[in-house]
C-alpha cells in the first residue's frame, strides 16, 4: 500500500511539474501552429456549436491542402485543439484558462454565442493572447476596450437597423411606427438598441416596446396588440424560438402587417418548419451564399456552399461560414506578421483589410468588422417549397421586396 | 403601465379567452402534479420534462407522416411506461424519504432527461403544425386559433376520463385510499408499491397529453421544461392538492391574470406578476392558518 502511495505521488509530483513545464513551449510545434477553441458541442447550443466546429474545421483542412501559411519561407499547417464548453459560460472561461496555461496555446479562435464569448475575453486579454471569434455579436464585446479580440462578424445593433431604412424608403420617406418585441437577452437587447436608434434617425414612433420573458413562448398578447394597433412593421428578436412562435401565432392570429422583420430565420428553419405561413417574412442574416464576394480558398458563397454541402451533407448556414472567415484572417495575419510572436501577429490582425467569400473583413480599434454590412432575406415560396431570397441591400439582391405583404384574406 | 386595453375593449375579452385556454392546459399538468404529490408526497420537477419529452413523441408522429393530433393518443401510452419505468428504477427508492431528498431525486431526472432529449432530438427549436385553422369572433377583431381550442377541449376530456377512472375503477379506489392513509392501506391489502407506480404512470401519461398538446400549439426544445414545471407547481399551491374543480379554476384565473398583467404592466412583468400573486396568495394563506389556531385554543 504504501510503497502505491509513494508512486502514486512521484507520478503526481512529475506531471505536476510537467505541466507547469509546458506553457513554456510555444504554440508552433515542428510545422503546425496549433490554435486553441472551446465549442459547445453539447448543450444547449450544440447545434450551433457544431456548424462552428464544421466551419472551423472545414476551413484548416482547405488551407492546409492549399499550402498552409507561409511564416519567415517556411510552410506551417494550422490545427486546433477543441474543448466542449458545454454551453455553459462558467465552464467557457475555464476551458480558456486551460488552453492558455495548460496547454500553451498562443492564438485562440471564438466559442458559439455572445455569452460565451464574453465570458472568455477577459481571460484572452489578461493573457493577452489575440482571440479571432465569429459567434459573439453583442455590443458589449466592443466597449470594454479590448486589444485582443477581432469579430469577423457584424455587431447585433446592426442586425435590424436596415429593415427599418426600408420600412422608412417604401413608406416614401416618411417616419413609420414601429412595433418591437425582443427577447430579454444580451443579443436581441442588442438588436434592440439598433433599432431604437434607427428610429430616432428616421423620426419614426415606437407604439409597442414588448420585452419577452425568457421562458416566455407565447406572443399572443403582443400580437393582440398588433392588431390592435395596426404599425407599418413589426420587429421581433427572440432567437430560434422566438421567430417560430412568432410566425406560428401572427399566421394563426391572422396579424395583417405590411413589413415583418426578424433573426434567426436561417437557425429555425423558419422556412421549413413554418412553409406558407413564414411567406414574407423578413429576416437578417450575416451571410448568404448569393453574395459576390470571393477569396482564392473557397472561391465564392456559391463554391463553399456546395463544398461545405459535400463535405458535412448539409447546406452551410452562416454560422458557418463565418467560422471559416476567422481561420482565412489568422493565415493573412500570421503571413503578414511574419512572425510567431503574439504581439506581431496581433498587430498584423488589428491591420487586417481583405476579401474573403464571406465579406469584407477590416477592424476598427475596437476589433469590430466594420466593412461588411448585414443582408436582409425575404421568405418566397413557389409552390409548397420555401426559401430565402436576398432583398437588401440592394447591390446584392436578387428578388425585389415584396410590400406590404399581402393580407391573409388573399393568401 | 400601457392603459391600451382600456381604450380599445375588445382586447379583454382577447385576453380573457386566451388566458383560460392556456390555463386549462396547464391545469392538465398541474392535475398530473397533484396526483401524485398527494399520493406519494413528491414533487416532481422533472414534470416539465415529462411534458417536452411527450411532445417530442408527438412531433416524431408528424415526422413521419402521421397528423400530430394522434399525439394525443399516442404519447400518454408511451409516457405511462416511461413513467412507471421511471418510477421502478428510481423514485422507489426516494417514495418513504423525506422531501428534500425526492426534490433532489426528480432535479437529477429532469437534467439527465433534457439531455438525453437534446443528445437524441438535437437543439433544435421544433414545432409541429395542426392546420386547423382559426375561429374568428366579433367581426374578426377577436381570434382563437383552433389548435388552442382543441388543446383545451382535449384537456377537459382527459381530466373528466381521470375523474371517473378514480371514482369508478378499483385500481382508482386503491389509489385513494393510498393517499388518504398509505399505512392502512397497506394492512387492508392495498399493494401500495404498485398503487405508486400506477400514479407516477398515469401523471407521465397526462404529461404526455399536454406535451402532444403544446407541439401543435407552442414550440419544442430539450430545455424549456422548466416552466411548465413551475406553473403546475404554482397551480397546485393556490388549487391545494386533491381538488379537481379548484385545480381547473385555479389554472385558468393564473392565465387570466398572466394575460391581463401582459396587456398592463407590460409583457417583460407577466411572469413577475405571477410569482408576486403566488407570494400574497401563500401569505394570505399563512394568516388564515394562524387564525384557526387561535380559535383552536
Amino acid at each position: 500500500m504504501d510503497l502505491f502511495k509513494k508512486i502514486f505521488s512521484i507520478f503526481a509530483a512529475i506531471s505536476f511539474f510537467v505541466s507547469l513545464a509546458l506553457p513554456a513551449q510555444a504554440k508552433v510545434e515542428g510545422d503546425t501552429i496549433i490554435l486553441g477553441a472551446a465549442v459547445s458541442l453539447t448543450g444547449k447550443y450544440s447545434t450551433n456549436g457544431e456548424h462552428t466546429q464544421n466551419g472551423y474545421n472545414m476551413a484548416v483542412q482547405r488551407i492546409n491542402d492549399m499550402g498552409g501559411v507561409t511564416v519567415g519561407g517556411k510552410s506551417y499547417k494550422f490545427d486546433i485543439i477543441y474543448y466542449d464548453d458545454e454551453s455553459d459560460s462558467g465552464r467557457a472561461a475555464q476551458l480558456a484558462e486551460r488552453l492558455i496555461k495548460q496547454d500553451g496555446v498562443q492564438y485562440m479562435l471564438g466559442p458559439y454565442s455572445s455569452g460565451l464569448t464574453k465570458a472568455m475575453a477577459p481571460v484572452t486579454e489578461e493573457n493577452q493572447i489575440p482571440m479571432v471569434e465569429a459567434n459573439g455579436a453583442s455590443r458589449s464585446l466592443f466597449t470594454k476596450g479590448y486589444k485582443y479580440l477581432f469579430a469577423v462578424l457584424s455587431a447585433a445593433n446592426q442586425y435590424l437597423e436596415v429593415a427599418i431604412d426600408l420600412a422608412v424608403e417604401k413608406n416614401g420617406g416618411n417616419p413609420v411606427n414601429i412595433a418591437m418585441a425582443f427577447e430579454q437577452d444580451a443579443f436581441s437587447q442588442d438588436v434592440r438598441i439598433g433599432v431604437v436608434e434607427a428610429a430616432e434617425r428616421t423620426g419614426s414612433t415606437i407604439i409597442i416596446d414588448d420585452k419577452l420573458p425568457k421562458e416566455l413562448n407565447d406572443m399572443a398578447a403582443t400580437l393582440a396588440k398588433v392588431k390592435a394597433t395596426k404599425p407599418d412593421v413589426l420587429v421581433v428578436s427572440g432567437h430560434s424560438k422566438g421567430a417560430l412562435t412568432a410566425i406560428r401565432q401572427i399566421s394563426e392570429m391572422k396579424v395583417d402587417i405590411p413589413m415583418l422583420a426578424m433573426t434567426h430565420c436561417d437557425a429555425s428553419k423558419l422556412a421549413k418548419q413554418h412553409g406558407k405561413n413564414s411567406e414574407y417574412a423578413l429576416c437578417a442574416a450575416q451571410w448568404h451564399k448569393t453574395l459576390s464576394y470571393s477569396d482564392s480558398f473557397f472561391g465564392d458563397g456559391q463554391q463553399f456552399d456546395k463544398d461545405f454541402n459535400d463535405m458535412f451533407g448539409y447546406a452551410p448556414p452562416y454560422q458557418a461560414a463565418e467560422s471559416a472567415a476567422a481561420l482565412l484572417v489568422y493565415k493573412a495575419a500570421f503571413e503578414r506578421a511574419n512572425s510567431f510572436d503574439k504581439e506581431k501577429v496581433r498587430d498584423a490582425l488589428a491591420q487586417t483589410d481583405m476579401q474573403t467569400f464571406y465579406g469584407n473583413i477590416k477592424f476598427n480599434d475596437t476589433g469590430q468588422n466594420i466593412a461588411k454590412p448585414m443582408v436582409l432575406f425575404q421568405v418566397r415560396c413557389e409552390g409548397d417549397v420555401c426559401a430565402n431570397r436576398v432583398v437588401a441591400p440592394t447591390k446584392w439582391a436578387s428578388h425585389e421586396l415584396v410590400h406590404p405583404i399581402p393580407s391573409w384574406s388573399t393568401r | 403601465m400601457d392603459f391600451l386595453i382600456f381604450q380599445i375593449p375588445i382586447l379583454m375579452v382577447q385576453a380573457s379567452m386566451d388566458g383560460i385556454l392556456l390555463g386549462i392546459l396547464f391545469a392538465l399538468i398541474a392535475y398530473g402534479m397533484a396526483l401524485q404529490w398527494g399520493v406519494m408526497n413528491i414533487i416532481n420537477i422533472a414534470q416539465g420534462e415529462l411534458v417536452i419529452l411527450g411532445g417530442y413523441i408527438a412531433y416524431f408522429m408528424y415526422m413521419a407522416g402521421i397528423h400530430p393530433a394522434f399525439g394525443v393518443i399516442v404519447s400518454p401510452i408511451v409516457m405511462y411506461f416511461v413513467g412507471w419505468g421511471l418510477y421502478k428504477t428510481i423514485i422507489f427508492r426516494v417514495v418513504d424519504r423525506d422531501l428534500f431528498i425526492s426534490i433532489l431525486a426528480t432535479f437529477g431526472i429532469s437534467i439527465l432527461t433534457q439531455q438525453l432529449m437534446n443528445f437524441v432530438f438535437g437543439s433544435d427549436v421544433v414545432v409541429a403544425q395542426s392546420n386547423f385553422g382559426t375561429t374568428m369572433l366579433f367581426n374578426s377583431m377577436v381570434t382563437l386559433p383552433n389548435s388552442k381550442i382543441f388543446a383545451a377541449v382535449v384537456s377537459v376530456i382527459f381530466a373528466m376520463l381521470l375523474v371517473l377512472y378514480m371514482r369508478r375503477s378499483k385500481l382508482g379506489r386503491a389509489i385513494r385510499a393510498t393517499a388518504q392513509n398509505a399505512r392502512a392501506a397497506k394492512i387492508l391489502g392495498v399493494d401500495t408499491e404498485s398503487v405508486y407506480a400506477a400514479t407516477f404512470g398515469i401523471n407521465a401519461a397526462l404529461c404526455g397529453v399536454a406535451g402532444a398538446l403544446i407541439a401543435i400549439t407552442f414550440t419544442l426544445h430539450p430545455y424549456v421544461g422548466l416552466p411548465y414545471t413551475v406553473r403546475s407547481f404554482m397551480i397546485v399551491i393556490i388549487a391545494g392538492l386533491g381538488n379537481l374543480p379548484a385545480v381547473a379554476l385555479s389554472g385558468m384565473g393564473l392565465g387570466v391574470f398572466e394575460e391581463f398583467s401582459d396587456y398592463i404592466l407590460g409583457t417583460e412583468f407577466r411572469i413577475a406578476a405571477v410569482f408576486l400573486l403566488l407570494v400574497l396568495i401563500l401569505v394570505y394563506r399563512r394568516f388564515k392558518l394562524a387564525r384557526k389556531r387561535e380559535y383552536l385554543k
